[in-house]
């Protein structure tokens, strides 16, 4: 049970949102922006940098929703997505990506956790400075996202499939579109 | 030295504020609607919130910032804000807001560390739902700026000055328009 009243039938995130649309708004422009816009990084790309620090935080509602929405942007390559999750290293991604999120895994620890070796790494294979700020941006807000999912103690059902066509709708329309489901109209505009 | 190349001269988050503005945005809103917009919890109670996140996430902007707009705040009783910072339970501050902390550092360490028991003492003591909602979301937000300030190494000057101009700001102003430059 959560430890506030939420609204019912709206799992994880959506809850919290709904109960406050004041606050739902910029959070779902700031993901939108970071995970859904265009960018030299891809959609894919991005929503696996998410799926990894919601894991290491250990958010089940987190953790699945961008797995799902990563391996609907991603052909529907759920082994990949898992794979990432247990062992990044060894997955079959760009050496760039491995080493942004290892820059990703250090933001997850602390801010101060994030080593020049670790950006001097990333730039060697390829990121540039907006792609560095972005993924130290995306670790930091999945953990405020996540902190806010469990902290709550929102509901998050074990559905697979739920998560599943949810994430497709989301890589297709984006955060701020499909928020219109439970935001008031005249918040989310 | 700061991990990617920021705009010089621009302290703490305004410089990944200026290097970024679409982000910016979203971020400044967020801020100005959890700690200044018009809330049964007093801006002051909300920015020792942050300042205490902060100070838990080690972040030296972050805590001096908010720490400065919490002073800033209490006018006369700004040494509420060291009291905090050292030792919530004892400061000068209501019962309500000790319980609302406690929730603050539980969120601070992780989301699942928030306890059933600490919710239910903050609402004994009077907190609302909305009030309980604001505080693990200031909390977590706090997770974010605080690794977003750091992990991009921003430059944070250690002047007592600069940070009192922009908590007095801060107090007055909210946080959709930037800080005057130090």
């Amino acid at each position: 049970m959560a430890h506030i009243q939420l609204p019912e039938g709206l799992p994880g995130i959506r809850g919290a949102m709904a109960f406050r649309p004041e606050t739902a708004k910029p959070l779902n422009e700031l993901v939108e922006i970071l995970l859904h816009r265009p960018n030299s990084l891809t959609p894919g790309e991005r929503e696996l940098i998410a799926t990894y620090v919601s894991t290491e935080n250990d958010c089940y509602y987190c953790q699945t929703i961008h797995g799902a929405i990563a391996a609907a942007s991603l052909d529907g390559d759920e082994t990949l997505v898992k794979k990432v999750k247990v062992d990044f290293m060894n997955a079959a991604i760009s050496e760039k990506l491995k080493a942004l999120l290892v820059i990703a895994g250090q933001v997850q620890k602390g801010g101060k956790h994030v080593t020049a070796e670790a950006v001097a790494d990333a730039r060697a294979a390829g990121a540039t400075d907006i792609e560095i700020h972005d993924t130290v941006l995306i670790a930091a807000a999945f953990c405020m996202f996540n902190r806010y999912v469990d902290g709550l103690a929102t509901t998050q059902p074990r559905d697979e499939e739920m998560y599943r066509e949810r994430g497709k709708r989301v890589a297709r329309e984006g955060y701020i579109t499909v928020s219109k489901d439970y935001m008031p109209q005249a918040i989310t505009r | 030295m700061p991990h990617i190349s920021l705009p010089e001269g621009i302290p703490g988050i305004s410089s990944g504020f200026a290097f970024r503005p679409e982000t910016a945005k979203p971020m400044r809103e967020l801020a100005h609607e959890l700690l200044h917009a018009p809330n049964t919890l007093s801006g002051a109670e909300r920015e020792l919130i942050a300042t205490y996140v902060s100070n838990q996430n080690d972040c030296y902007f972050c805590q001096t910032s908010h720490g400065a707009a919490a002073a800033a705040h209490l006018g006369k009783n700004a040494d509420t804000v060291n009291q905090v910072k050292n030792d919530f339970l004892q400061a000068n501050i209501s019962g309500k807001l000790k319980a609302l902390l406690v929730i603050a550092g539980q969120v601070q360490q992780g989301g699942k560390h928030v306890s059933s028991e600490s919710v239910r003492e903050a609402r004994k003591l009077g907190a609302t739902d909305l009030e309980i909602h604001d505080t693990v979301l200031i909390a977590a937000a706090f997770c974010m700026y605080n690794r977003y300030v750091d992990g991009l190494a921003t430059w944070q000057p250690h002047d007592p000055a600069m940070y009192a101009t922009m908590g007095q700001h801060l107090a007055e102003h909210g946080y959709t328009t930037p800080s005057p430059k130090p």
